[in-house]
């Protein structure tokens, strides 16, 4: 059936477009792009005061299914993402089991073909286990789908094994993921060394203690030729290093969160808030502006979630015994369009690249486009929406965010995957 | 005027009135505990649980003779007793102890900021009788009471902590209030047991130079070095650490005459406490902190819940 999208204003950097127009969709795909289109017979749709975007992507995200389906799964982390705007999420393979192997990758895809809201890239560990010491299969992962490959969580500690972890990928065109967390310096750090570890008396989790394995994956990228994508970032002295990798032209590409820009240690107050312990953890004002001024002047790729729920029982804890990670699959957008675009430090255009065209470009996706032919994946956003953060309305099953009660403008109103509406008003098609 | 706070977590709450208000009242619970008898009816009726999620002699018993002292009902939990043992969560367990309609929980945890949590969740009063590494409020009462009872006052004294400051939650209370009396404070370790940011600590001044201090100080404050916590050998040898930390009889000569020892105890005798200094009749105060203990619980027991006389005479 037709599909016709009309009087949205659309944005799409990579075909130069930023103007009220129509768009017939069908079978899946953008039939027509133009002014006042017709169809014979189809759905209209009509989109006046709203923005029409390619698909964006979370290119960071543990929906926890096989495993830990307490605290999410398939299905309630992918109406997740469509509430908050997203058609593709990628899937971090630190489940239980873990996705290192092709029965993993046929299970993830299987799961989210059947109960699904949004795409799910499938990404698999580096090794076996996540443990640091054994290749996985890649290769036979990627005949089976995979998408990216990740030890999420941890990060190999080993220099001898990450080297060989990129010398094996480097055969196939696919990107190691890195988490940068050198073990011997982080210890049991449970937030940023410094005023905050002294202030809550915790052990500190050092900036040197993420920026040492950034500094060694880049080298080790540089030696491998392997196309390395830092997750996570959450330092100034790390933006500086990818800015300088990449002025080298080595392949390397990173992401950062919206918590880490828009939070610092500095919330973590004398009530502990655990929705607030996060890995890497939240750093310094100045690290935090460090991140936004990469994000605007094109040193970091994309902006990603880290989407990662936990259950009220575990989070609701001593500090110290709390699992690290927040959810953010439905602030995500909300915090971009207030914080980043509303306030000018970025345009549309940019926020499209940060959270659709490079998270695809990165992982290997076909492009979006708003041209005829192109897969008709895409967000529409109401610019002007004033919302509050409640955890009343969230479809994941987690509540773990650190952005409860915050007052946002602007939030996704539908969403389109293959010409089908995850999301309309606001609320998800069942 | 009643008392302004309603728990004794974070004594950077308090004002250095209301530090001198506890101190006086500390001062005047001596003469009941030199009785023959040594107990007032003042919190007869009143149901105070001691809390205890770690291991803890002496401050937990310094509690219950305070508690006894003023006829208070004490209920201890915790210990190879906790429900956290069998699963249950904090909250669950807090939630158990107020069903019990009690009126204060004193609580020790081996977690940073349990005390605060537990002061949300019941809504009685709280008193930190130490969190993790965090702070240790009446360690530092009983610490400035010594100080006042041998010094006779705060301003500008200069006082040099010694020792484990990273690991410490003593100092996580002491350095803020003793700033609050307006002394100087110095904290003197080797590099790798100073936290990561001494200024957030409130400390003036840090080094590593014990002998270069020595000289100026009023109060030598020594941490005890805790093996437990060494796991990450954060110096070569106990005996390098006596050799450069420890009060020894070598260091006695750099000392002012009138300098006065601290310790918060247990001590390590020739780690960092050599014998001469840790039974110095002049300058080891260790034994008078150990009684202030139970006057400053006393005090701050009486004023938490709410005391409107002085009660020694009830």
């Amino acid at each position: 059936m037709a599909l016709m999208l009309k009087n949205a204003r659309v944005i799409d950097p990579q075909v130069e477009l930023d103007e009220v127009i129509d768009l017939l969709v069908r079978d899946g795909r953008i039939v027509e792009v133009g002014k006042n289109l017709s169809m014979e017979k189809g759905e209209e749709v009509d989109l006046s005061g709203k923005i029409l975007v390619p698909g964006l992507v979370d290119m960071h995200v543990h929906l926890r299914e096989p495993g830990f389906e307490q605290k999410e799964d398939i299905a309630s982390g992918t109406r997740a993402a469509a509430h908050g705007g997203f058609t593709a999420v990628c899937a971090m393979p630190n489940t239980n089991p873990v996705i290192d192997n092709a029965v993993g990758v046929e299970y993830v895809k299987a799961r989210a073909t059947q109960v699904g809201k949004c795409r799910v890239i499938v990404s698999g560990a580096c090794t076996k286990n996540l443990e640091g010491e054994v290749l996985s299969e890649m290769g036979d992962m990627i005949a089976h789908g995979a998408k990216a490959f990740t030890d999420d969580g941890h990060g190999v500690q080993d220099s001898g094994m990450m080297r060989r972890v990129l010398d094996y990928a480097s055969q196939f065109d696919r990107v190691v993921m890195v988490h940068c967390q050198d073990n011997s310096l982080v210890g049991e750090g449970q937030v940023n060394e410094g005023v905050a570890s002294t202030r809550l008396g915790m052990f500190g989790w050092p900036a040197e203690g993420e920026e040492l394995e950034i500094a060694r994956d880049i080298a080790l990228c540089r030696l491998t030729g392997c196309p390395l994508h830092i997750q996570h970032i959450t330092t100034a002295r790390g933006v500086e290093m990818v800015r300088a990798a990449k002025a080298e032209g080595l392949p390397v590409t990173c992401e950062v969160t919206p918590h880490h820009m828009f939070l610092t240690e500095d919330d973590i107050d004398d009530t502990y808030p655990t929705s607030l312990k996060v890995n890497p953890p939240l750093r310094t004002k100045a690290d935090a502006k460090a991140l936004i001024e990469g994000v605007a002047d094109g040193t970091i790729d994309a902006i990603v979630t880290d989407h990662a729920p936990h259950t009220d029982w575990e989070k609701d804890r001593e500090f110290e015994l709390s699992p690290f990670g927040m959810i953010g699959l439905e602030t995500s957008l909300g915090l971009v369009l207030t914080n980043l675009v509303n306030s000018g430090v970025i345009d549309y255009a940019r926020m499209i690249e940060l959270m659709a065209i490079a998270p695809r470009a990165i992982l290997r996706e076909d492009p979006v486009r708003i041209e005829a032919g192109s897969i008709a994946d895409f967000t529409v956003i109401d610019p002007d929406k004033k919302w509050n953060v409640s955890r009343d309305n969230f479809y994941s099953k987690a509540g773990n965010s650190g952005f409860l009660g915050f007052d946002l403008v602007g939030c996704a109103t539908d969403v389109y995957v293959g010409g089908y509406a995850t999301l309309r008003d606001g609320k998800i098609v069942e | 005027m009643a008392f302004p706070h309603k728990h004794l977590i974070d004594i950077s709450e308090y004002s250095a009135d209301e530090i001198m208000l506890l101190l006086k009242t500390a001062e005047r619970f001596k003469e009941v505990n030199e009785r023959r008898i040594k107990q007032v009816p003042t919190l007869k009726g009143a149901t105070i649980v001691n809390m205890f999620n770690e291991p803890s002699t002496r401050t937990r018993s310094s509690f219950e003779i305070a508690e006894k002292r003023l006829s208070a009902n004490s209920l201890n939990f915790g210990g190879s007793s906790t429900s956290t043992v069998k699963g249950e969560s904090l909250s669950d367990t807090v939630e158990t102890l107020c069903a019990y309609k009690v009126d204060m929980i004193i609580v020790r945890d081996k977690h940073a900021g349990v005390p605060r949590k537990i002061a949300d969740l019941s809504g009685v009063h709280v008193i930190d009788a130490g969190d993790g590494k965090h702070q240790h409020p009446t360690q530092a009462l009983l610490d400035l009471y010594s100080i006042w009872e041998h010094k006779g006052k705060f301003e500008g004294l200069n006082v040099g902590v010694v020792g484990d400051i990273s690991h410490s939650r003593v100092c996580g209370s002491l350095i803020p209030a003793l700033k609050i009396m307006g002394a100087n404070v110095c904290v003197i370790a080797p590099p790798t047991l100073l936290p990561a940011d001494v200024a957030t600590l409130g400390a003036d001044s840090a080094t590593s130079d014990l002998n270069s201090v020595l000289p100026d100080l009023d109060v030598v404050y020594m941490l005890r070095v805790q093996r437990e916590r060494l796991e990450g050998a954060p110096f070569p040898s106990l005996r390098e650490y006596n050799m450069l930390f420890g009060l020894t009889k070598e260091r006695d000569h750099l000392m002012k005459p009138d300098a006065i020892v601290c310790h918060p105890g247990p001590i390590n005798r020739g780690v960092e406490l050599d014998s001469f200094m840790a039974d110095h009749p002049k300058r080891s105060v260790i034994l008078d902190q150990v009684y202030a203990g139970i006057l400053v619980r006393m005090a701050a027991l009486y004023q938490l819940l709410g005391g409107t006389n002085d009660g020694i005479d009830a």
